[in-house]
């Protein structure tokens, strides 16, 4: 049973030559191969590509120069540029496009010696939370198949819930990599903006945009995270600050670690069950040692709205490029330049993306841009400062990641407004570029809950330590999924 | 604030998009949803806050002034909706 | 009614960078389509924009050189519009925080009077690409080599009254640019490139007129005519009791004639606002006065340090340093020759007439600055009369003796002879043999005398073939003739 071992173990059973990294490749193709129509995890596969690096991750094992991800079969989001390999960002404008380019995220993971599974469904251009926006089909949710796994990257956390991949990369702009992670009982972590390059990570929100790491448990998301970080000089927004081992400072002790409950976050509006799972949660990392503190962040209301503008201006000016001129989608006999622009974008684009599109281009139009764009920047600061308060406070901010479990498919499609608030909790932490991560805490019914901790700046090592040694505690995120590839090898 | 139809059909041709006449009402309509969704900004008093356009407050880095880049047009042309004699081909531009 | 012709000027300089503003593609002019064109200047997916520090420099100069406020914290904007030849959808420019402020210089109008444009701004942006419509039947080719190569723009204050003006205005910034090292300033690859906005209003009236915006005019003959063909215009209409609409125009240079350009469905919206993939700028002082050490001496300032320095009129220093090459050729000419006037005229005169009428360029002249001096001190110490000397010249032009100047002489066997003694000789034996012209000038008055002594200059160049010095021919004769 190699589907739940972490990536610890499996790297140790490579190096051991317990198992090859082309048999466990294998493995994880033919799992692909049974679920992937019914979860729709995966747009893509590259079945020859995946062996090849597995062919030679084998070779640097037999040299002994491994690394802990050499061999280790993973997964990218469909927005990380692949040369050679189809990249759509589950948009019809991008279904044929294959990059002459990788991304600077999987340029590294392939330097390490990941082997490269495929490319795993998201919401269209990252927008959505509930991944049905998907060209290529709406994923589904392992735990319940009538359920949502959520979004954007609703393929990568589906595809780890499902034993599909070992890990996989995913990006978060407002909760694209917590709210599938919760929603798929696993763990995921959204970095401090600007730790993971954005270089060939196709944007949709270039001030939040952030990319990240999802797998089973705290400790597998910090050898991703270790491995995908890192300076680079091609992202003017790439920090150069040096990359702490992620992986090695996972049993810093977390006694004495004072974590802030904001009371926005556990307010009257949330769901009881909810709550109490997560003050179950909590009181667990109580027990390791964490005080709990409430605090206050009395901006937290401003999140959506701000948010809400804020990454549709900026969405609706990232994707001008799709215009049917040098690459993706043109329209049929276009009659004239005007005709090649809007028939292009207006056939290839789906709702959600047009809908943004708009908002974005009147939240930033003449006479609108004070009112709304300039207003958002400017309530921006007060979220971010919000946080640098608390921070004065506590160490790190605990919350929910989403408001409930997974939801049913086609539950909020038909209301824009209340699929948006499934990020309420969220959306703060990519406006202030803070780093944030969800754990299984439980489930709802049969659904999982996650719990959202937040860090200050580039305390990502605090992050995942705290989550790691709540897992040394709970096996929460070592359940399987009703749907799970399973079978020895 | 609210849009109508006819105000939403002008922010789509500046984004280059088209409303579909059949779904330009409901389109409007979760438009306006999301606009009273954002509107309580309009109410806040911030006079006094500097706007945020970064996450983190940094300056930008410089690159060197070399040539870095080689010629790669047949990789890129190669993936062109319409390229010939090395040129992207449109629709005939009128100046 | 005669009207107050308002302009002002945007002019688009591309600036002297190796590689683009945000990518690392070279910015070399005249390449094959597209070959200069990165996954960057593309617009590809996923890439990102990182600022050219030579870019900021230059822009940081220009600043310095006009006397300037410098822009600590510049940000960068997105202009956005849709055009084929504009890959991101948007243009990266600046807006509200340009990184050079208000600034000015005098020009010299052609009365020899001067006056002080303000500069409003000048902000750094990328170029487009270029459209091109006769490369593919029925649909246009789009070029992307040029896309994101760095442009200034410097904007003036509506200071400008007249066609005359503008050109002063836009020759004075060109010198300028092009001693700062900023740009080639070469208009014919479309380095300074002119947007003219143009209104008209009443004498003495304060408030402006209605102005129209004449588009990417791109040599200094084009900007008079666009000038005076669009005040035509304009004050046909007002005249008429018509009224000027706001609009962008492009002039037509074959009818010289600005016309209309077509206007879009949709009023442009360019929904400007900062570039999230780019960070604010900040300049330090210390990065500011480092910049600040590396500025060239202007031309202002080595126009008097000529007129100073060397004893030059004020044409003479304002003709050579009307270019930095020119003034440093004159300054290493003198270096050698030792006579700062007679090297500005052989410069001003017959190095550029020969320049001029050849077409070739300053820096590819077959006689440098090491020959012409050479030259110069062979006049002084009299080996050259000025003929010789020009025959001389035409060698050094054609190449002759791998340009050196005494071998020219040797070999064409123009040494001028001042020897006396060889000289008191020649005059002797043509004396000799003219005994009627000598008896006609000894009884000539001094008036006639002038006259006539040429009859026997003439006899003894001709019997020196030509290498007698003239001067003291005409002192040795004055002697022997008494």
């Amino acid at each position: 049973m190699m589907d739940m071992q972490s990536i610890k173990q499996l790297s140790d059973a490579l190096s051991k030559k317990q198992i090859s990294s082309v048999e466990l490749t294998r493995h994880f193709l033919s799992s692909i191969e049974t679920h992937n129509d019914q979860l729709k995890a995966f747009i893509s596969v590259d079945e020859d590509r995946a062996i090849a690096q597995a062919t030679q991750a084998d070779k640097t094992l037999s040299k002994g120069n491994a690394r802990a991800l050499t061999g280790i079969p993973i997964a990218h989001k469909d927005l990380f540029c692949t040369e050679g390999l189809a990249t759509t960002c589950g948009s019809k404008m991008l279904a044929n496009f294959v990059p002459p380019y990788d991304a600077t995220v999987v340029q590294k993971l392939d330097e390490v010696g990941a082997v490269t599974l495929g490319k795993t469904n998201l919401d269209e251009f990252a927008m959505g939370s509930s991944n049905e926006n998907s060209y290529f089909g709406a994923v589904r949710n392992p735990w319940d198949t009538n359920c949502v796994p959520g979004g954007s990257s609703g393929g990568s956390a589906a595809a780890v819930a499902a034993g599909l991949c070992v890990a996989a990369t995913g990006t978060d702009t407002g909760g694209s990599i917590r709210q599938p992670a919760a929603f798929c009982g696993i763990t995921g972590i959204k970095p401090t903006y600007g730790r993971v390059s954005r270089l060939g990570m196709i944007a949709y929100a270039s001030s939040l945009d952030q990319g990240g790491a999802m797998a089973r448990s705290a400790e597998d998301c910090a050898f991703l995270l270790e491995a995908m970080s890192g300076f680079d000089a091609a992202d003017s927004t790439s920090s150069d600050r040096a990359v702490e081992p992620y992986s090695e400072q996972l049993n810093h002790d977390i006694k004495g670690l004072r974590i802030g409950l904001p009371r926005q976050y556990f307010s009257a509006d949330l769901d009881a069950k909810v709550r109490e799972l997560l003050h179950n949660a909590l009181h667990e990392l109580e027990r390791l040692g964490a005080v709990l503190v409430d605090i206050e962040l009395k901006q937290a209301e401003l999140a959506i709205p701000v948010y809400y503008i804020i990454a549709p201006a900026e969405a609706s000016t990232n994707l001008s490029r799709y215009d049917g001129v040098r690459y993706g989608y043109r329209c049929e006999a276009p009659a004239d330049l005007h005709d090649l622009y809007t028939r292009s974008r207006s056939e290839a684009f789906g709702e959600e993306v047009k809908k943004r599109i708009l908002v974005g281009t009147y939240a930033l139009s003449s006479g609108y841009y004070d009112a709304y764009y300039g207003q958002a920047q400017k309530a921006r600061r007060l979220i971010a400062e919000d946080f640098q308060q608390a921070f004065k406070q506590v160490d790190l901010i605990a919350g929910p990641t989403a408001p409930g479990p997974a939801f049913a498919l086609g539950s909020k499609t038909s209301d824009p407004v209340a699929m948006y608030l499934e990020d309420i909790y969220t959306l703060a932490v990519n406006l202030a570029g803070l780093p944030g991560l969800s754990m299984p805490a439980g489930f709802y019914d049969h659904r999982p809950i996650g719990l959202q901790l937040i860090g200050n700046h580039f305390d990502e090592s605090r992050l995942l330590a705290a989550a790691h040694q709540y897992q040394t505690q709970t096996d929460w995120h070592t359940r399987k999924a009703p749907v799970f590839a399973g079978g020895a090898l | 604030m609210s849009v109508t139809t006819e105000q939403l059909a002008d922010v789509a041709t500046l984004a280059r998009l088209k409303l579909a006449p059949e779904h330009s009402q409901s389109l409007t309509h979760a438009f306006n949803e999301i606009l009273s969704l954002v509107d309580q900004l309009q109410a806040l008093e911030l006079e006094s806050v500097k706007p945020m356009a970064h996450p983190r407050d940094e300056n930008q880095r410089l690159r060197q002034d070399l040539v870095t880049e080689s010629n790669a047009r047949e990789a890129f042309q190669a993936i062109a909706p319409d390229a010939q004699e090395g040129l992207y081909v449109v629709p005939p531009v009128i100046e | 009614m005669s009207w107050e012709v308002v302009i002002g000027l945007e002019v688009h300089l591309q600036l002297a960078t190796e590689s683009k503003i945000f990518s690392g593609s070279s910015t070399r002019f005249g390449a094959e389509p597209n070959t200069q064109a990165s996954a960057v200047d593309l617009a590809m997916p996923g890439m990102l924009p990182v600022l050219n520090e030579q870019a900021v420099r230059y822009a940081v100069l220009f600043g310095l050189g006009i006397g300037a406020e410098i822009g600590q914290r510049s940000v960068f904007d997105r202009k956005n519009y849709f055009y084929p030849d504009l890959p991101k959808g948007y243009q990266i420019s600046q807006f509200e925080q340009p990184i050079v402020g208000r600034g000015s210089f005098a020009v010299t109008l052609a009365d020899g009077s001067t006056k002080t444009i303000g500069i409003t701004r000048a902000h750094l942006e990328e170029d487009a690409g270029k459209s091109l419509h006769d490369a593919i039947p029925n649909a246009s080719g789009i070029d992307l080599n040029r896309a994101g190569t760095p442009l200034l723009e410097i904007v003036s204050e509506p200071d400008i009254r007249s066609a005359e003006e503008a050109v002063a205005y836009l020759k004075t910034l060109h010198t300028l640019v092009t001693y700062l090292g900023i740009s080639d300033g070469d208009m014919s690859q479309g380095s300074m490139r002119c947007d003219i906005n143009l209104s008209l209003r009443k004498p003495g009236s304060t408030e402006f007129g209605t102005r129209t915006e004449i588009k990417n005019v791109n040599s200094f003959r084009f900007v008079e005519r666009a000038i005076a063909s669009e005040i035509e215009r304009q004050s046909d209409i007002l005249e008429e009791g018509g009224v000027i609409i706001q609009e962008t125009r492009l002039y037509d240079a074959e009818r010289d004639e600005t016309r209309s350009m077509r206007s879009k469905e949709v009023a442009n919206d360019y929904r400007y606002f900062p570039d999230p993939d780019l960070l604010p700028v900040e300049l330090s002082d210390a990065y500011i006065a480092e910049i600040a050490s590396t500025l060239p001496e202007l031309p202002d300032a080595k126009k008097a340090r000529f007129q100073a320095e060397y004893g030059l009129g004020e044409y003479d220093a304002s003709a050579l340093c009307d270019s930095q090459a020119l003034a440093q050729f004159f300054e290493l000419t003198t270096s050698r020759a030792k006579d700062p006037k007679l090297a500005a005229n052989w410069i001003l005169t017959d190095l550029l007439g020969q320049l001029n009428a050849s077409g070739v360029k300053l820096q590819d002249a077959p006689i440098q600055p090491e020959q012409l001096g050479h030259l110069i001190e062979r006049i002084k110490d009299n080996t050259l009369s000025s003929k010789m000397a020009k025959q001389v010249f035409e060698a050094l032009w054609q190449g002759e003796a791998q340009g050196n100047v005494d071998q020219i002489i040797e070999a064409r066997g123009l040494k001028q002879v001042s020897d006396s003694g060889a000289l008191e000789a020649l005059i002797n034996e043509v004396v000799a043999n003219n005994p009627e012209q000598v008896a006609q000038y000894q009884a000539a008055d001094d008036g006639k005398r002038k006259k006539l002594i040429g009859f026997f200059v003439g006899q003894i160049m001709k019997a020196s073939k030509g290498q007698a010095n003239p001067q003291l021919v005409n002192q040795l004769l004055n002697k022997t003739l008494g």
